[in-house]
């Protein structure tokens, strides 16, 4: 422990700076309406303590804490978070009616419990790790002595432990294919059967539109007569209300027109057409585009 | 720096941790609570080994990281196994403990 300055240890300077921000971000992660988020503010926690550990003189748990949690269990959860929908918030309503309130006060009742059970439990100066550390030369190595002799056989327990777990985890991720998988054929039958029957157009769907400023995928397509053509923009993106107005891509064309056809005294029906030329077609296919699942 | 600082600090940790839990409904955000508990339950052994000059309390952190390793990776399998069948990711709809 490095004194930096009277009583004021480098421990004690990393424990007043992060312990508020670690707090502050458990409590983030409790009230934030993304999981995301929640998944964020988890983050800070786990790192912060990471440095705990470092001040706490266990470097190994340091290394392990920022490897393992961060890294690995906290990317998991991202990747959960990913294959569930990123956009799924909670649902604020209570299934059971005043559950929160006492769900809080339960909490205040246990947290307060735990302080003033634990918070002056101990006394005296702490030992410190130095003579433990220095043991076997260092503190992995002093670990490894410990995990190899006295804690052998949880050690093993261990590895039965995370074998079970992978298993487990493919068990239960594997899913079984119920019906058959679909040919080609079978999806252009479909195809053709869904337009003999609804008129739906067999072919690919419009890309989007092609703009002077504009040609991102949240740009819809104009058919011929100054439309929309829905299926030229994805439905992931219109539910989400991210898509350009159609409306206001036309104005600017509209403006410019305009200009030119003062300018040059161009009869103003000859540019009318103008903006729509720009438009996709919605009959012109992309190449090799086929979006039909 | 006394340890009494870092249990007051975990207990509070658990605490949120433990509120979290009861509070939300999202699967995933009351599995992260519970790995918030293990982390404050992690700071405290970690503190008992500073304090008590021995490395047996980092060992336990050590084992209490592996065995949530392995409990992350059931338990999310399980998150997506109902939310494949269910659509949802909300412990609500969870109700029926039947295949």
């Amino acid at each position: 422990m490095t004194t930096l300055a009277p009583l004021v240890s480098g421990a004690s300077v990393a424990f007043w700076l992060l312990a508020p921000v670690m707090v502050l971000a458990a409590l983030g992660m409790i009230l934030a309406k993304k999981a995301v988020h929640c998944a964020l503010c988890l983050a800070v926690v786990m790192i912060s303590l990471a440095v705990q550990y470092a001040a706490l003189q266990a470097p190994f748990l340091f290394v392990v804490q920022i490897i393992v949690y961060t890294g690995a269990i906290l990317m998991l959860f991202l990747f959960v978070l990913m294959l569930v929908g990123v956009d799924a918030t909670d649902s604020l309503v209570e299934t059971i009616k005043g559950q929160r309130a006492l769900a809080v006060l339960a909490g205040l009742g246990l947290g307060g419990l735990l302080i003033f059970a634990i918070g002056n439990a101990v006394v005296g100066r702490p030992l410190g790790l130095q003579s433990a550390n220095s043991d076997y030369g260092s503190n992995v190595s002093g670990l490894a002595a410990l995990i190899f002799t006295r804690y052998v056989f949880a050690f093993e327990a261990t590895s039965a432990l995370l074998i079970t777990a992978a298993v487990g985890a493919m068990v239960l991720a594997h899913r079984e294919r119920l019906t058959k998988k679909k040919t080609q054929t079978d999806l252009v039958s479909e195809r053709m059967r869904r337009y003999a029957e609804t008129g739906q157009h067999p072919g690919p769907l419009p890309t989007p539109g092609v703009f002077a400023r504009h040609n991102a995928v949240d740009t819809p397509a104009l058919l011929p007569d100054g439309s929309v053509a829905e299926s030229s923009v994805s439905a992931t993106l219109q539910a989400r209300g991210t898509v350009l107005d159609a409306a206001e891509l036309i104005i600017p064309v509209r403006h410019t027109v305009r200009a030119i056809g003062t300018e040059e005294a161009v009869p103003q029906e000859s540019y009318e057409e103008g903006p729509y030329s720009h438009s996709v077609s919605a009959h012109r296919p992309g190449p090799g585009e086929d979006d039909r699942p | 720096m006394s340890a009494n600082s870092y249990l007051v600090l975990s207990a509070i940790l658990f605490t949120i941790g433990t509120v979290g839990f009861l509070i939300r409904r999202n699967a995933i955000v009351a599995f992260m609570c519970v790995e918030l508990m293990l982390n404050a339950a992690n700071l405290s052994l970690v503190a008992f080994a500073h304090m008590h000059g021995a490395l047996d309390g980092q060992i336990a952190a050590f084992f209490v990281m592996v065995v949530a390793a392995a409990e992350v990776v059931i338990g999310l399998a399980i998150i997506v196994t109902i939310f494949r069948t269910r659509r949802s990711a909300s412990v609500d709809d969870a109700n029926l403990l039947k295949f």
